[in-house]
């Protein structure tokens, strides 16, 4: 188990440099244009650009370029933005971190109850209407761009019948932070919960069903049947246990993902300031160290998600625990 | 009961026994879902390839210039474009709405007065051809790099596998708008080329570069599977070079996957150019896609939400139907590695 475990952590530092990497080239390496004048931003003054030329190190070599940005981004810190008056990036980002974690983690909740439901109901009903049903509206919901759902939701929740009862509740666009008001939290980002949820209930929920069919072939479930256990018994006991091992694994994928940038879209439809939205705030006037910032930091967070995950999964599982 | 010697069997003739294509081809068309998915995907298209047609002759109107002064004849009356505002809180203008009138702003007006109709005809062009095309050039790229992976094994197999582990750790929508930002600002020159930044190529190469890893990992796994098939060590043994067992036995073999890929990705890839057009770094103004209307529409929401309201649907209709369509060549080509999953 321990080799096991070395050997992840090597494989994450490795994925951590080339991550590093990749995203260092992509933002000043892409051929084409000089990245001084990304950084410094559109109608940079002269001396701006010989600023940010010397601070950034683009008249000496790539390499000596990298580190200089891994020390700005990971231990200095100083990563400054030129469009925005010199304000670091940095902390900024993790000013609006928690915003974005409240939306993924309300999301997530209810994904992962939904989503259950859904392929067990769909498994247990298989080939009925109930199953199909089910599994079309999964599918309808894999397709639905989130952010314009979250359009359609704005407009039925705060325009028009936002004055009936079902609605009136619904606050303003915006956040309430929970320390704040918990209720407010609450009522704020139930919505774009539900709508972040419904891409990946779709996802999981046609997932589990699979793995539900494909279980009730194998032998443990037969002796189950056989013993005389009663189907749901069966259903939830066995075969729903023995799925889940996939659904966790690729929930922990999913869900370091969308907190690491996914759910940017949603943030931006119903205005909650999270890093998706002050990444988007920088897209629009072109704001390069925030937007790098961001993604690097992003990235290392998957990066970091993911090796926890699997070490969660290396206790979880007796086959990996015990070694192969 | 038929008795047969082995010298009276009738040989097999390539007339009598279908291929395993034209199995797949009569499975796909007893689905009926599937069928329905393809007559839907072939009327947008064809709807959309109209585009000139619907703008010159019917609705009579240029979608690509502001026409926020002009008027047009609606039943015999000259109505504004821009009309004073229904709710009589708001001060302003806002565009005409849905006349449901094929020659005169049938679905309204966007907030520069262009026929939102229109719009939608030529934004699915370039939506659909967005989306084509990556899928394809994402395909194409996944193809080498999952066979040579696959095939190779040992070192090829370890550098490739590492680099997509790399490219599939950053959020796929996060790097593809690194990308877009990067390209978009200034366009890209590769040596004597420069592709200007409201070039389509730019949105899909983007577009098929984040989802390689997606494509390229089902692909290693089939060729994998294939290399120690009983087929291809015969071949092996026979003293059959690499390259004719990889060209005639691994490729043909790995084509059922690439087909059933070819939907699926063409859906991931019409989310993500609306979602990058949505934000202004995918197709860029004042050429149209189904992301760029819904941006257009984003501020006339409460007012006019036809704006957005239309070419969402498209998009779900036809993410729907490819989605659909993915699933019944896969259940008709019975590729069971290629699962929706990411990982």
């Amino acid at each position: 188990m321990a080799a096991a475990l070395l050997r992840r952590l090597g494989q994450t530092l490795f994925v951590l440099f080339g991550i590093s990497v990749l995203v260092f080239l992509v933002f000043f390496a892409t051929p084409g244009a000089d990245p001084t004048a990304r950084i410094a931003g559109k109608n940079a003054s002269p001396e701006t650009m010989a600023k940010v030329r010397h601070e950034y190190g683009f008249d000496r070599p790539l390499p000596v370029q990298y580190a200089t940005m891994m020390k700005k981004l990971f231990i200095t810190r100083d990563l400054a933005s030129y469009v925005d008056r010199g304000e670091l990036v940095v902390p900024e980002i993790i000013e609006a971190a928690p915003v974005t974690l409240s939306l993924a983690t309300g999301g997530a909740v209810i994904w992962v109850l939904a989503s259950v439901t859904m392929g067990t109901l769909a498994a247990a009903f298989r080939g009925t209407w109930i199953d199909r049903g089910l599994m079309i509206a999964g599918l309808i919901g894999i397709s639905i761009p989130v952010f314009w759902l979250g359009q359609v939701a704005n407009l039925i929740t705060q325009a028009r019948y936002h004055d009936s009862w079902l609605f009136s509740w619904v606050p303003g666009l915006g956040y309430v932070p929970f320390t704040e008001s918990p209720v407010g939290w609450f009522k704020v980002l139930i919505i774009p919960w539900i709508v972040l949820a419904v891409l990946f209930i779709g996802i999981y929920g046609r997932v589990l069903r699979a793995d539900l069919v494909a279980v009730s072939g194998e032998d443990f479930m037969r002796t189950a049947r056989a013993k005389g256990l009663s189907p749901a018994r069966v259903l939830l006991r066995h075969g729903l246990r023995t799925s889940m091992i996939t659904f966790v694994s690729l929930f922990g994928l999913d869900f370091a993902q969308l907190i690491g940038g996914g759910a940017l879209l949603t943030e931006v439809v119903f205005g909650l300031q999270g890093v998706g939205r002050l990444t988007y705030q920088a897209l629009s006037n072109l704001d390069l160290p925030l937007i790098m910032a961001s993604v690097m930091y992003s990235a290392v967070f998957v990066v970091l998600a993911n090796a926890v995950v699997d070490v969660i999964y290396v206790f979880l599982d007796p086959r990996v625990r015990d070694g192969r | 009961m038929e008795t047969q010697t082995a010298a009276s069997a009738p040989s097999p003739s390539r007339a009598s026994v279908p291929g395993p294509w034209r199995m797949a081809g009569r499975s796909l068309t007893a689905n009926r879902s599937a069928m329905t998915a393809l007559a839907a995907l072939m009327l947008v298209t064809f709807a959309c390839l109209l585009a000139p047609f619907y703008a010159g002759d019917v609705a009579r109107t240029d979608p690509f210039t502001s026409n926020v002064a002009g008027s047009f004849m609606l039943g015999g009356q000259e109505v504004d474009i821009m009309q004073p505002n229904d709710n009589p809180l708001h001060l302003g203008l806002s565009p005409v709405g849905p006349t449901w009138n094929p020659s005169a702003y049938m679905l309204g007006a966007d907030s520069q007065g262009r026929d939102v109709a229109a719009r939608l005809l030529y934004g699915g062009r370039n939506s659909l051809l967005i989306s084509f095309s990556a899928a394809l050039v994402c395909i194409a790229i996944a193809t080498v790099v999952g066979v040579s992976a696959g095939f190779f094994g040992g070192f090829v197999d370890t550098a490739l596998s590492r680099l997509m582990d790399i490219m599939w750790a950053v959020p796929v929508y996060l790097f593809a708008i690194s990308l877009s930002i990067v390209t978009i600002s200034q366009g890209l020159k590769i040596g004597p080329f420069t592709i200007e930044s409201d070039n389509l190529l730019i949105p899909i190469f983007i577009i098929a570069l984040v989802y390689v890893p997606y494509a390229a990992r089902p692909i290693r796994g089939r060729v994998m599977a294939l290399r120690n098939a009983e087929f291809v060590m015969a071949a092996r043994s026979l003293g059959v070079p690499q390259h004719r067992i990889l060209l005639r036995d691994i490729v043909p073999n790995v084509s059922t996957t690439l087909v059933v890929l070819t939907p699926l990705l063409t859906a991931l890839a019409l989310l993500a150019e609306s979602a990058l057009s949505f934000l202004s770094i995918g197709v860029q103004a004042p050429a149209a896609s189904w992301g760029t209307i819904i941006q257009d529409g984003e501020g006339l929401i409460y007012t006019r939400p036809m704006v957005a309201i239309a070419p969402g649907l498209a998009i779900v209709i036809v993410v729907l139907a490819l989605n659909i369509l993915g699933d019944g060549l896969r259940d008709a080509l019975d590729v069971r590695e290629t699962s929706r999953r990411g990982a």
